[in-house]
């Protein structure tokens, strides 16, 4: 069949949409809710878990929400990691360093690789596109050794860069972005190269700017990757170090550091959920922008 | 002109055409390259290398040992904890897999007609669970053995039971709660690419549908929604496949390695537990080399099936 999915296209009105009837609409409303509900329960332990004094943690019978709600978890965090001899800030932008770079790096990368695949039939590309499906699926627990290896000989190990450079290469945001990137029309292509557009203007300028949902998608799934990176394997100096790695080792610290972390949990969550939200609320806003039609 | 200058004309523009193919390929090899280069570096060499090494005896320290097929033998001969992990996984991917990707697909599309503000709101909801690296670690307060667990200490308050049940531990419970909790994060990637895959559906299609007599939301569903979305619903299968049968880690932070009686012991956990707790690189090769072609066998299978969606 041929595909036929053309980006939005401005709708003529926002009135009620045909072919919903109201009772179909409430069951939906109805079960949207309570499954939100379950989903979010369990986050709402952990917030309220992170803002309870001592005592509270350990009281029978535990109640969800904290009586005297207290930073103080968050204070000690603060303390802990000032006593540990590389400075928090160190970590952090360690990390922040990690996110930014490997992000953008991946998204260029595999959205020109993504391009080619989905649009032009040449020699090899889709033997190749198969290899980057089939990679998705092997353990990457095997594949650590080897890859340690590959890092040691390219003088990699203990640099960012043992993070950064395989994070390029990762199969799912090619395959994302190629899945995406198959229902522009050819046609669209092809008038711009007629108008004598280059490749990479043809790539920049009609194709990336129409998958936009996409490649939003794709900058969570890179960030949130990357912000979780421990890299414990690959980075053993102490000053390059990432952030995820150091709060692990606090959140380690057994029964005496309960609250802390729960802190930790609560931090962790809140950079890729914030960038989220943002993402999310851009998705919506170029929604009703540019469209084409075929 | 002459036939010979036909002839000419004709065998100029054929090599135009040629030339300007060849050029338009290397155009496509020069796109393709930075990520070819770094990926076969990274992945593929990485991959090829594993497998390999499962034909030898390699415990990291010694160089590797060839020893032909005796891994593969040993693991569906010999290896009596193999079997229950390769049972683990494949109720865990039975039941996990198919209802997480269906309702990943279902809740994509419902939050999709929602009304915008509320749209951004539901997606956070249900994509969070999965956003956190570690959430999951909640679920072990939750499920604690003792009284002090959030569910036991529910359960006995309202007299259901008086004595606190061992949630992560009684091999009776081990495996429904860890199905629980990896449902409550299947809402992942498959889910967002769904979200932002029916942003793209085309809604003149949707007209022109009602026009030609599409009459409810399960015909819309049907005819017009799933073929649009055929690139996202193949993507959200492999991940689907790959995150079912690749189980590990919320089980082993839940139940520990080893759990009780291997009840929650899976195929990915059995492989950690010979590369790097037992040091024996070779056997763990083997584990990840037939899980490997068990994940191509099934998604072969899937993609067949998801080709005949809507049409």
């Amino acid at each position: 069949m041929k595909k036929q999915k053309a980006p939005k296209v401005q709708h003529i009105s926002n009135r009620r949409s045909p072919n919903r009837s109201l009772g179909g609409d409430a069951i939906i409303y109805l079960l949207l809710a309570l499954t939100a509900l379950l989903m979010v329960y369990p986050l709402v332990f952990a917030l309220a878990a992170s803002l309870k004094p001592l005592d509270e943690l350990f009281r029978f019978p535990p109640r969800l929400l904290p009586v005297n709600p207290t930073f103080d978890n968050f204070a000690d965090l603060v303390v802990t990691m000032g006593q540990s001899w590389v400075p928090f800030g160190r970590y952090l932008s360690n990390t922040v360093l990690i996110t930014v770079i490997g992000t953008t790096g991946h998204l260029m990368i595999a959205s020109m690789a993504a391009f080619v695949l989905a649009k032009y039939d040449f020699p090899l590309s889709k033997t190749f596109f198969r290899l980057v499906v089939v990679a998705l699926m092997f353990s990457g627990y095997v594949t650590g050794i080897p890859n340690y290896l590959v890092l040691t000989r390219l003088k990699l190990v203990d640099t960012p860069w043992a993070v950064i450079l395989p994070d390029f290469a990762a199969p799912i945001g090619l395959f994302l972005m190629k899945q995406f990137m198959e229902g522009i029309p050819m046609a669209l292509i092809e008038s711009a190269k007629m108008d004598g557009a280059s490749e990479m203007r043809i790539f920049l300028q009609i194709v990336m700017p129409n998958v936009k949902p996409a490649w939003l998608t794709l900058i969570i799934f890179s960030v949130q990757g990357l912000w979780n990176a421990r890299a414990q394997t690959v980075i053993y100096s102490e000053a390059k170090k990432t952030l995820t790695y150091a709060l692990q080792q606090i959140q380690l610290g057994g029964i005496a550091r309960v609250g802390q972390a729960a802190a930790v949990t609560v931090i962790m969550m809140l950079v890729p959920i914030t960038i989220f939200i943002f993402s999310q609320t851009r998705i919506l806003e170029t929604m009703a922008s540019s469209g084409i039609k075929e | 002109m002459s036939t010979m200058g036909k002839y000419l004309a004709l065998k100029r523009r054929n090599l135009e055409t040629a030339r300007y193919k060849a050029k338009q390929m290397w155009v496509c090899y020069l796109f393709l390259l930075p990520f070819a280069a770094l990926f076969i570096t990274f992945y593929i060499l990485p991959m090829f290398t594993s497998i390999r090494y499962s034909f030898t005896y390699y415990n990291i320290l010694e160089a590797p040992r060839y020893i032909g097929l005796a891994n593969y033998i040993n693991l569906i001969l010999q290896d009596d904890i193999f079997l229950i992990s390769v049972k683990n996984t494949f109720i865990i991917a039975l039941i996990t897999g198919p209802i997480g990707y269906i309702l990943s697909f279902m809740f994509a599309w419902f939050i999709n007609e929602l009304p915008r503000w509320l749209r951004s709101l539901a997606v956070v909801i249900f994509y969070a669970p999965s956003i956190a690296g570690n959430a999951y670690f909640i679920f072990s307060i939750i499920f604690r053995g003792d009284v002090y667990g959030y569910l036991n200490s529910f359960l006995v308050r309202v007299g259901i039971i008086n004595t606190p049940i061992l949630w992560l531990t009684d091999p009776k419970y081990m495996m429904p709660v860890v199905v629980l909790v990896l449902l409550w994060m299947s809402m992942g990637t498959g889910f967002l690419a769904f979200v932002a895959g029916l942003k793209g559906v085309d809604h003149a299609q949707y007209e022109a549908g009602y026009v030609d007599g599409v009459r409810n939301r399960w015909q819309e569903l049907y005819y017009i929604t799933l073929p649009n979305m055929r690139p996202m619903l193949l993507f959200g299968a492999v991940m689907s496949i790959t995150a079912a049968f690749s189980v590990a880690d919320q089980t082993m932070a839940l139940c520990g390695i080893p759990s009780t009686d291997y009840a929650a012991h899976t195929v990915v956990t059995h492989l950690f537990d010979y590369g790097y707790t037992r040091f024996d690189m070779g056997y763990a090769s083997a584990i990840a080399t037939l899980l490997f072609l068990t994940m191509i066998l099934t998604n072969n299978l899937i993609q067949r099936l998801l080709k005949r969606v809507g049409t």
